[in-house]
């Protein structure tokens, strides 16, 4: 076992990067640095954490970097830390996001304030992915509100006020609920061994629970997940979000806070409470079909942009969902897959589209026409992340949302056949966007703008190289994720297939 | 016949004689001196009192912890770890509210002593009610509180809403006393006791036949303390009050008269009548899912800083409420958590709104927030920090709170209770955040930026650095509170 220190570093040095950020607020320019700096630092530990990461700890359930520390007995408050083959790669995809969305969403209104306020969301956001205890995870899961909520209502857009607002409250809605799920969930297991709360997760993972309860208690943390994630109907705060944050936020929250919904349905729901999924599996499993449709449908309607990234995620996020709720141990290792891909392909967009307004252009599609002319290397990355999202063989996102296909088709037959029309329709919605954007006659006022410059294609590089790697070699990746998942899917097995 | 002076032990009332000695000799500085006592004379001897009354209680944490739970003067006066920490919970606020007070008065230019005599006494009745383990005793303390209450709502008389809310208080606050009155008799008439400890011993010991009439005396008396924690529906006061009530009169309100009320409620219902705890269980869940959801559904209509902080405190009695259903140790432990983490927060929000409502409170609309971290970035900072630990985030001593309680609500199986209560934080969080990001908008920047005096900013920083620092590792307090209730009941 490896030491817990690789973590807490993780978790420690945005926080301290925060910290020195302010000290040096007086230079923007300066604050700037230290945030990149921390970024890059944060990226190489996590990149670190990934090589040395061991799946066979004896007796840890595949988790590796264990460490715990009990803060407060009679609350249940715990430090802890461990990560298996599930969060390792969303570890990774909190680092890079952070660090793309600094370099290529740049933005120096009041600058320190805003990188800072940046590095407390990474720093957040890691806490969630490495905690091994829910009621770390919770407070972890309701800081990031604070950030993202400041951000909005600072840097965002022209109607951030309500967007931020409507943010906050789903979210904070939907963790109320899953407060309430995780302190029965400890109570009951309090009450049936002893000792004081505890909210670690392996010890609640052997909470004795008769169906009807863990029905219960997956249905309010579920929702929470799924305000998150987001999946349908609880998505309707991602569009105004999306539109309105701040590139960088958006960036952070369409690439890396959407993951967190569809991990904490694995982690906490489908790990925790496998004797409720008979009865959740048919709902969840619809519900993912019903958004990938319904975002598909969407999207092909979207004016906006950004609109239509939120559109295109609510499908993307509901393939990740049908792998989550599978129960197939194929579909599930696409699920994961899925969600570090997915992440890494909207950062590339996000950012493009972040390109776009930089040169004034409102996202606005109807305003775009004809942009390949101009900006041929900006056309061809989106080309690149729009093949990737299609399902392209041989870019990052055909591997994943093959293994889920597979996956549910082995248990799902039904689900899986109408998920399939979702292929076909991020086909039609994205191709078509393209169309309305890049292609066609020039309009007058865009025949001037400037492709991206090299900074900016800097910025990008990493993403575009993932895109293709991961696609060519998709086994660097799985092979560590699949002991987690294994490990998984034996203790959820005797509540239902699993092949 | 001699009459027999029962033994009295000292400690026990130091806090309430420190009060009560520093109000009197405020009092004879007033009549012997030849002019008007300045305010930071009368202020200073009054923070003096209410420091020493603080340090006081952990003198009597020392002694309850090495010699146990105590009563004096003929078991009418108890001292117990309950009763210590909510005293010191208290005196504290007190300190925090003659801060406040100070820098109004200057404001309003009110000199002398008044105010402060005033403040002094209404704070030796809420410790009364704390300690009180005789219900005559506790009535004493209710009217010693609400009489100089009544008078500092009314204190500026230059408003006339001031006086308004004072008479409303009056009248609907002497009808409460007189319904507390007829609850005791009534009780007194069941058990043949007014002692809470004997009464108790009573019901333990006894099977009432005919129980009407302790329910009735019972339920009068919750309905008193219903009106005094404004509990819904008792509550249709308490935004008007909120309202009329000079600002530090408003922060006193809801730091000490409350904690006060809760104090009394809890001792007598779970000391007194804590074996009848199935009786009146039902009703409390009624007040609890009134009073969390009516509380946080009108704050969200509220147009005015006090009013919205009115019906947000209703709607936080709601969750203490809840921790008092329990009618376990760990639910009592948890509601006396929620006020300590509940009254700092509140007298800081209270600081800041006193510092923008101005001369004459005249600027209490929600409006003259806006922008208000642009203009003074310190002031506006710490004010979100305030009202996001009201709404519960993580972080702060808010979350704390309402966590405790939730977890000693779900451990006594009212997980219902528990949902209920969440829903209402999520209506509530509406209020706080509205208010919250009205603070940040680019408006209102030519507007001069609030003048903050020295004392009102000690209590502005030492309440964000409670919320904030507490909020990150509540351990030690939770251990104090879980430890006292442990030390509850002699």
């Amino acid at each position: 076992m490896h030491s817990s220190l690789w973590l807490s570093a993780l978790l420690f040095v945005p926080l301290v990067g925060a910290i020195v950020a302010q000290l040096v607020r007086r230079s923007d320019g300066r604050a700037y640095l230290v945030a990149v700096a921390c970024a890059t630092v944060e990226l190489a530990l996590s990149a670190v954490v990934a090589v040395l990461y061991n799946p066979g700890v004896a007796g840890a359930q595949g988790f590796d970097f264990a460490y715990r520390l009990v803060l407060s007995a009679p609350l249940g408050l715990a430090y802890d830390v461990a990560v298996d083959g599930i969060s390792l790669w969303l570890v990774v995809l909190t680092a890079l996001t952070a660090l793309i969305a600094l370099l290529a969403a740049r933005d120096r209104r009041n600058e320190a304030s805003y990188v800072t306020w940046q590095l407390v969301l990474m720093g957040v956001t890691m806490g969630c992915f490495v905690t091994h205890d829910l009621l770390a995870f919770f407070i972890f899961f309701e800081l990031i509100l604070i950030p993202c909520y400041f951000m909005m209502t600072q840097w965002g857009g022209e109607g951030r006020q309500a967007a931020a607002m409507k943010f906050f409250l789903y979210t904070f809605t939907g963790s109320a609920f899953m407060l309430i799920a995780l302190i029965f969930l400890a109570i009951t297991h309090q009450h049936q061994v002893g000792g004081p709360l505890t909210f670690a997760y392996g010890a609640l993972a052997q909470t004795a629970l008769s169906s009807s309860t863990a029905t219960w208690i997956f249905i309010g943390m579920a929702v929470a997940f799924a305000v998150k994630a987001p999946l349908w109907p609880l998505h309707t705060w991602s569009p105004s979000t999306y539109a309105e944050a701040p590139a960088a936020t958006g960036i952070i929250l369409a690439a890396l806070l959407s993951k967190l919904g569809s991990y904490g349905l694995l982690r906490f729901c489908v790990g925790l409470l496998p004797s409720a999924l008979p009865t959740m599996r048919p709902i969840l499993l619809t519900l993912a079909v019903v958004s990938i449709l319904y975002g598909s449908l969407v999207a092909c309607t979207a004016k906006d942009l950004r609109r239509f990234i939120a559109y295109s995620s609510l499908a993307q996020m509901g393939f990740v969902t049908l792998g989550v709720m599978s129960g197939s141990r194929i579909g599930t290792e696409g699920a994961v897959l899925l969600m570090l891909n997915h992440g890494i392909i909207t950062i590339g967009v996000f950012v493009l589209v972040g390109y776009l307004e930089r040169r004034q252009l409102s996202g606005r599609v109807a305003a775009l026409r004809g942009l390949q002319k101009p900006m041929p290397v900006l056309a061809g990355l989106f080309t690149l992340f729009m093949l990737a999202t299609m399902g392209l063989p041989g870019l990052n996102g055909f591997v994943s949302e093959y293994l889920i296909l597979i996956g549910t088709f082995g248990t799902h037959a039904w689900w899986a056949l109408a998920a399939t029309l979702g292929v076909v329709g991020s086909a039609v919605y994205w191709l078509w966007v393209y169309q309305r954007a890049f292609h066609g006659p020039v309009a007058p006022e865009n025949a001037t703008l400037t492709d991206v410059t090299t900074a900016e294609r800097l910025a990008l590089l990493p993403i575009a190289a993932l895109v293709i790697v991961l696609g060519v070699l998709p086994q660097t990746v799985l092979h560590r994720i699949d002991p987690a998942v294994s490990i998984l899917s034996t203790h959820v097995a005797p509540s239902g297939v699993s092949k | 016949m001699t009459l027999h002076a029962p033994a009295i032990n000292y400690v026990a009332l130091l806090p309430f004689l420190l009060l009560v000695g520093a109000a009197t000799t405020l009092l004879f500085m007033t009549a012997l001196t030849r002019n008007r006592l300045s305010t930071v004379v009368s202020t200073s001897i009054a923070v003096a009192a209410a420091l020493g009354g603080f340090i006081t209680t952990f003198v009597q944490w020392f002694e309850v912890n090495h010699h146990g739970a105590t009563t004096t003067a003929a078991h009418a006066i108890v001292m117990d770890g309950f009763s210590v920490v909510m005293a010191a919970s208290i005196t504290s606020s007190l300190t925090f509210a003659l801060l406040i007070a100070h820098d109004w008065q200057g404001r309003e230019r009110f000199n002398g002593a008044e105010y402060q005599m005033l403040a002094l006494l209404a704070t030796s009745g809420a410790l009364l009610m704390t300690q009180a383990n005789d219900l005559v005793l506790l009535f004493l303390g209710l009217e010693i509180l609400s009489i100089a209450l009544y008078c500092i709502i009314a204190f500026n008389r230059r408003r006339l809403k001031s006086s308004e809310s004072s008479m409303k208080y009056f009248l609907l606050g002497g009808f409460a006393a007189a319904i507390f009155i007829y609850g005791v008799a009534l009780a007194y008439g069941a058990s043949g006791t007014t002692n809470v400890t004997a009464l108790s011993y009573f019901l333990g010991t006894n099977h009432l036949l005919h129980p009407g009439l302790l329910l009735a005396g019972g339920g009068l008396m919750m309905i008193a303390f219903a009106f005094k924690v404004q509990a819904v529906p008792f509550h249709f006061w308490s935004p008007d009050v909120y309202e009329g009530a000079p600002t530090p009169v408003t922060g006193f309100h809801a730091s000490i008269v409350w904690g006060g009320a809760f104090a009394a409620m809890i001792r007598v219902m779970i000391s007194g009548l804590g074996t009848q705890v199935s009786t009146w269980r039902p009703i409390f869940f009624v007040l609890i899912v009134l009073s969390t959801l009516v509380g946080a559904a009108f704050a969200i209509l509220q147009g005015n800083a006090k009013r919205l902080l009115a019906y947000s405190s209703v709607s936080h009695s709601g969750f203490i409420l809840l921790g008092v259903w329990t009618g376990t140790a760990a639910g009592v432990a948890a509601s006396s958590f929620y006020v300590l983490t509940y009254a700092p927060v509140v007298l800081g929000t209270f600081a800041i709104v006193a510092l923008v409502g101005g001369v004459g409170d005249a600027n209490h609309e929600l409006e003259k927030y806006r922008g208000l971290a642009r203009r003074n970035p310190w002031i506006g900072a710490s004010l979100a920090v305030l009202l996001l630990s009201q709404l519960g985030v993580p972080f702060t001593v808010g979350f704390d709170g309402k966590f405790a309680v939730l977890a000693a609500t779900i451990d006594a199986g009212n997980t219902v209770g528990a949902v209920v209560a969440m829903v209402a934080a999520c209506i509530a969080a509406f209020a706080y955040l509205r208010w919250t990001t009205s603070l940040f908008v680019a408006e209102n920047l030519d507007l001069e930026p609030l003048v903050v005096p020295f004392a009102s900013r000690v209590v502005i920083t030492l309440s964000v650095a409670y919320a904030l620092i507490l909020g990150i590792d509540p351990s030690w307090l939770t251990s104090i509170t879980s430890h006292a209730t442990l030390l509850f009941q002699p």
